[in-house]
């Protein structure tokens, strides 16, 4: 039995503006079990990264509730792109985190050079982030969320700034990572085949307001990894179903 | 290297020598121009004085030992009016920054401000602080000061929201953004206003000379002018040509440098 870390329960957020009253999300429920790889899929514009902002208490929530199994629970966050810090070295990137929230000790530091060892920039501490190809930036984006070991990762459209070639290899290359690494997803992507690649359940958010449409959980022929998925026949017709609750008119 | 990328650089070098000697060509010309037309009586020696005698000029102010403290004056004022302007304007901007209600309250008055021309405060600024250095320093600081706090706040502004987002998301409070990032982050800006500052500093130094002064090289041609000594005025023109050259060369250098690092 998986263990439930974060309930999400009929969450709300309406934003105002000087033209009134927007509602971004409404009456969202949602648990998430220890491991989880879970997508939020919507048309653009849903409010499915919202949603992940205010479960990182970035945003406030209009009503209902968040929560979390522990007191002390983690949040990591990766956005869109990249976001290093030009200034700074891939090991200084990396322990940002770290830094901003006074944990900088020798043990997390250890570890931040463990994570870089093991995911082969090893050789690039000490450069700076221009030195680094899109895909290896994405890589120490993600060591940086790794370094304050956290209990979940909010993934904002981590792959939408590269373009589709790389795109496939780093989200490859993430997959890996966060399953060795067991760590517990909540991605947000307008890119249906990102999604049903890498989760193990697609949320279908409707449009604003977004409300849950449909939750699909994937089966699929035993670990395969993110490229080899996109291949079978069961990719297709998730894509199919999940195109068609979308309901995108053009 | 390919023969075509040879005859590439050659002819950049080629470019770039016929620039250095049309430049020097054209200097040559028009002092040899204006030497002669004033030796020859052609124009006024009077008015137009001639680069002999400007640096005729010169070499008596050098023999009477108050060359370099017409020099001295000048750089004393231009470089405490710089750092204040640059330190107070960096502070400003960090307040304006951090406060937004106080940006919001004070931002139509700045812009009010940057748009007066500061020369006609000079009157006022005589009566208040009293006719000496402190306020030539005081109208330089007018004129650099305004113009440091916008371009540094501006910068302070573009930064890229994401990476504001990202400290958030790590739960960074107001302090460890500015530290972290914002201040990092307009570290370009802050540098190329620098050399803003010193043009701008140099304005409001030579100003407040013509205002109130004992010396300084806005003395010299103040004072040139007031006794109809049109070598002395010319000669402080000259003298503050090389001298914000120079100054305009070291901030130049100092912005290569701290940038590349």
């Amino acid at each position: 039995m998986k263990n439930n870390i974060l309930q999400i329960k009929n969450l709300s957020k309406s934003y105002y503006t000087k033209n009134g009253e927007i509602k971004a999300i409404e009456n969202i429920s949602l648990e998430i079990n220890e491991g989880d790889f879970i997508a939020v899929v919507g048309s653009s514009g849903c409010g499915k990264s919202t949603l992940l902002s205010i479960i990182a208490a970035l945003e406030e929530k209009s009503a209902g509730e968040i929560i979390f199994n522990k007191k002390d629970f983690v949040i990591g966050y990766m956005l869109q792109d990249d976001a290093l810090f030009d200034w700074l070295t891939i090991k200084d990137n990396a322990l940002l985190g770290l830094e901003i929230k006074h944990l900088k000790n020798s043990k997390n530091i250890e570890y931040v050079d463990q994570l870089l060892k093991t995911y082969d920039l090893d050789n690039f501490k000490l450069k700076y982030p221009k030195e680094l190809s899109g895909g290896m930036k994405q890589r120490v984006s993600l060591i940086r969320t790794l370094a304050i070991q956290p209990d979940i990762l909010l993934l904002d459209e981590p792959f939408s700034a590269l373009d589709y070639q790389t795109r496939l290899a780093v989200s490859e290359d993430v997959y890996k990572i966060i399953k060795k690494e067991n760590k517990t997803v909540i991605m947000v992507t307008h890119d249906l085949a990102e999604a049903i690649s890498l989760a193990d359940k697609v949320v279908v958010l409707s449009k604003r307001p977004s409300k849950i449409k449909t939750i699909y959980n994937m089966k699929f022929p035993n670990n395969l990894t993110p490229i080899l998925k996109r291949q079978t026949k069961e990719f297709n017709m998730y894509y199919e179903q999940i195109w068609k609750d979308l309901d995108v008119v053009v | 290297m390919s023969n075509e990328a040879k005859a590439f650089l050659k002819k950049e070098k080629r470019f770039n020598l016929l620039v250095h000697i049309t430049q020097i060509f054209m200097i040559v010309l028009i002092l040899a121009l204006w030497e002669i037309l004033s030796r020859y009586g052609i124009i006024s020696k009077f008015i137009f004085s001639s680069p002999s005698l400007i640096l005729e000029t010169i070499k008596s102010l050098f023999l009477e030992g108050t060359l370099f403290n017409h020099i001295f004056t000048t750089l004393f004022e231009t470089i405490i009016a710089f750092v204040l302007g640059i330190l107070l304007g960096l502070i400003i901007a960090v307040i304006l920054y951090s406060f937004k209600f106080i940006a919001r309250v004070f931002e139509p008055f700045l812009t009010l401000i940057n748009s007066l021309p500061k020369v006609a405060l000079g009157p006022i600024l005589i009566i208040w602080i009293g006719a000496n250095t402190k306020s030539i320093i005081a109208m330089a600081l007018l004129i650099n000061l305004i113009v440091s706090i916008i371009s540094i706040y501006t910068g302070f502004l573009n930064t890229d929201y994401n990476k504001i987002k990202l400290l958030k998301s790590f739960g960074a409070d107001k302090i460890q953004i500015l530290k972290k990032l914002i201040i990092p982050s307009s570290y370009q800006t802050i540098i190329s206003s620098l050399k803003l500052n010193i043009s701008m500093t140099l304005i409001g130094v030579i100003m407040g000379e013509f205002l109130v002064s004992k010396a300084g090289l806005g003395y010299l041609i103040m004072y040139g002018t007031q006794v109809f000594n049109l070598n002395l005025v010319m000669s402080g023109i000259f003298l503050l040509l090389i001298f914000s050259y120079i100054l305009y060369k070291i901030i130049n250098l100092i912005e290569k440098r701290l940038i590349k690092n």
